[in-house]
């Protein structure tokens, strides 16, 4: 017992001490990255292209002659939370890594934030966009929009183009996320002075909506705004065809129609869906456009939101962590990132360290996501 | 006037799917007084079997249809010998069958999930084409006529086959009592199975239309529809085949109505479980139930 406390004493010591040192993850050839993503369980299927996107980054930035190299260590988090704390501990006491990207879910960084916080190592989520994640701490930033930022502009957007004037909510009500979207819709739309004819919610797992649905179409709104994961959106766009309501009443989602899943499932019915995104493949800035080409050439299918946030978000921990020379540095850096060049558009870390560049409007059209009104 | 007719026609879709399901459940109740609780898990893979003919084997849905019916009643009579079948001559064979049904439920689940994997599946776009047609205000799919039809003409062959076959004869007779038909020359056994090869047939069969209405197939999609299948049987009447398609239309009814009026879907289920309670206070045998007939 004494041997084992003396154990866990240097144990305490020597990783409040790697905090303050200037440790191996440092050295001039190369920073040590970890990634958290989900490679097995729910969230798969998001982990495998974000690692792609990843992969792609950090072979471009060590095949660019000169500069500081990146040494990737990738880690599977099997998209739950206590397989998540065991990577951040190997991660953050075992590799010694300067930076953490990831966790792909927002669950699971919820539990593992706050012992990068706690140690003060800086973590880039690339995909988390609930709420409360950079709340943990002065370490915690993302690059992933939030729905309080995509989802004010889609309205805005669609108010433009469609000349929005009543409108029907329907939304899960018993799904955190749904729910939250659902929130800052209903915000937006009084904000923009559209009339909210009715609001209509359904369950989790629900495959019926047609009761729902036939009542919408009795109210013959200008459009269907509409908060919903994307098997149930997939269920509703379909049945809101099929019930006769107009391809004119456009349906105009959230995040969680933003999946090509959505196009899959709901085929010919998802034509005219207007979902609000953080990013879209075919925006014509140059850096996306390389992005895709590069991505397409080397997985031999185009990238996703997914890849397109991790190929970003390698950049800008590689931007910060490049001329530090400890884990306190990389955040100072982080913080003062303003105006940064992505593939996302010009980017910066907002007051509460979340992401800040513009989203884009997206409609379905011939079967893929184009930039809405183009 | 046309949003009421519109809801009513949305009941009786999903209402007779309730219906077709809960036909198969109460006909094993009906002759064994066992509650087949892996039933829903055979709804399950009958639609899952049905999409892997239409998508893996590439064929059409009119054969796939059949066949996976057929494979699904083949489940039934694997989970007559396996679940039931054996625990028979027990003194609690009606308990431990109960048990052993939803062992077999999760392991049909499991096998669902090893198999088609967790995610929602669906039947490629353009299985069955779909038709609209707009009647006095009221839209109806070809889908959902084809969905009703079929559900009807397996309910109405179902009580022709009880009714006039010497089969359906017997499994009256062994529902009725398995020993005075065993002293008739019924061969009890080859007609529990056959009644299991109907009853997991016909929810196969449900499962299929179920997963081509909603166009959404999942491993776990038969735990939304078990509970409601048992209300079903129990406010038609325990074992009664009519009162399993009147209580089937009458839940697809009184769920659909309760969302249209309230706009929201979190009463539902409350609804019609009331309505069950209360039919059950003021008839206790069900709506067509024919009341206790004897004690065993």
């Amino acid at each position: 017992m004494k041997r084992f406390n003396r154990l866990l004493f240097a144990a305490v010591v020597s990783v409040g001490f790697i905090s303050t040192a200037v440790n191996p993850a440092f050295s001039a050839e190369a920073i040590k990255i970890g990634f958290v993503f989900s490679m097995t369980g729910g969230a798969a299927a998001y982990g495998a292209t974000q690692k792609e996107g990843a992969e792609l980054a950090v072979e471009q930035i060590n095949a660019a002659a000169g500069g500081v190299k990146i040494a990737p260590i990738f880690e599977d988090d099997a998209s739950v939370p206590q397989q998540g704390t065991n990577v951040y501990n190997k991660l953050i006491n075992g590799d010694k890594v300067a930076v953490i990207i990831g966790p792909t879910l927002s669950n699971t960084a919820k539990i593992t934030n706050p012992i990068a916080q706690q140690i003060g190592v800086t973590v880039l989520g690339v995909s988390n966009t609930a709420g409360g994640i950079t709340e943990i701490g002065d370490y915690i930033f993302r690059n992933s929009l939030t729905e309080a930022v995509v989802i004010p502009n889609t309205i805005k957007v669609a108010k433009e183009k469609l000349g929005l004037k009543k409108v029907v909510l329907f939304y899960g009500n018993d799904d955190a996320f749904t729910k939250s979207g659902a929130d800052v819709f209903r915000k937006v739309l009084q904000a923009e002075g559209i009339q909210i004819l009715s609001e209509q919610t359904f369950a989790k797992g629900d495959r019926d909506f047609s009761p729902q649905l036939t009542q919408i179409k009795s109210q013959n709104p200008d459009a269907v705004v509409c908060s919903a994961l994307v098997e149930e959106a997939s269920g509703i766009v379909n049945q809101a065809r099929q019930l006769g309501i107009p391809k004119t009443v456009r349906i105009i989602g959230g995040n969680g129609f933003n999946s090509p899943a959505l196009i899959k499932n709901a085929g010919d019915a998802s034509e005219g869906v207007v979902v609000g995104a953080a990013w879209n493949i075919s925006s014509t800035s140059p850096l996306n456009v390389k992005f895709v080409d590069d991505y397409t050439k080397k997985y031999n299918r185009p990238p996703d939101q997914f890849a397109a946030q991790a190929f970003a978000g390698v950049h800008i921990a590689y931007q910060a962590a490049k001329a530090a020379d400890n884990r306190k540095a990389i955040r100072d850096a982080m913080v003062k990132i303003k105006g940064l060049d992505t593939l996302l558009g010009q980017f910066s870390f907002t007051e509460g360290r979340d992401a800040d560049h513009t989203p884009v409007v997206q409609e379905v059209k011939g079967g893929k996501f184009v930039v809405f009104g183009n | 006037m046309n949003l009421l007719a519109q809801q009513l026609v949305n009941g009786l879709f999903i209402g007779s799917v309730y219906g077709l399901f809960a036909v198969g459940y109460t006909l094993v109740f009906g002759v064994l007084d066992i509650l087949n609780l892996a039933h829903a898990a055979v709804f399950t893979l009958g639609g899952l079997v049905a999409l892997w003919l239409v998508q893996t084997a590439g064929m059409s849905i009119w054969l796939a249809f059949p066949l996976a019916t057929l494979f699904a009643g083949l489940l039934g009579l694997l989970l007559n010998q396996v679940a039931f079948a054996p625990l028979r001559k027990r003194a609690d064979s009606q308990f431990s069958g109960l048990i052993s049904s939803i062992a077999m439920a999760i392991i049909f689940e499991a096998v669902a999930m090893g198999l088609f994997g967790a995610r929602s599946v669906r039947f490629p776009q353009g299985t069955v084409s779909v038709h609209i047609w707009h009647i006095a205000g009221v839209t109806i799919t070809s889908l959902q006529v084809g969905i009703v039809l079929v559900a009807a003409l397996l309910m109405v062959v179902l009580t022709l086959f009880i009714q006039r076959t010497r089969i359906g004869k017997a499994i009256r007779a062994v529902a009725e009592s398995e020993r005075a038909a065993m002293l008739l020359g019924v061969n009890v056994n080859g007609i529990i199975a056959s009644t299991f090869l109907i009853s997991s047939a016909l929810g196969g069969a449900a499962g299929i239309l179920y997963g081509l209405y909603f166009d959404a197939l999942a491993p776990d999609m038969g735990r939304s529809i078990e509970l409601k299948g048992l209300a079903v049987i129990i406010l038609g009447g325990m074992g009664s085949i009519p009162g399993a398609i009147l209580g089937g239309l009458a839940f697809g009814l009184s769920e659909v109505l309760t969302v249209a009026i309230t706009g929201t879907s979190n009463l539902r289920d409350a609804v019609a479980f009331t309505v069950l309670f209360a039919i059950l206070l003021i008839r206790p045998s069900g709506l067509l139930g024919r009341g206790k007939m004897r004690e065993a």
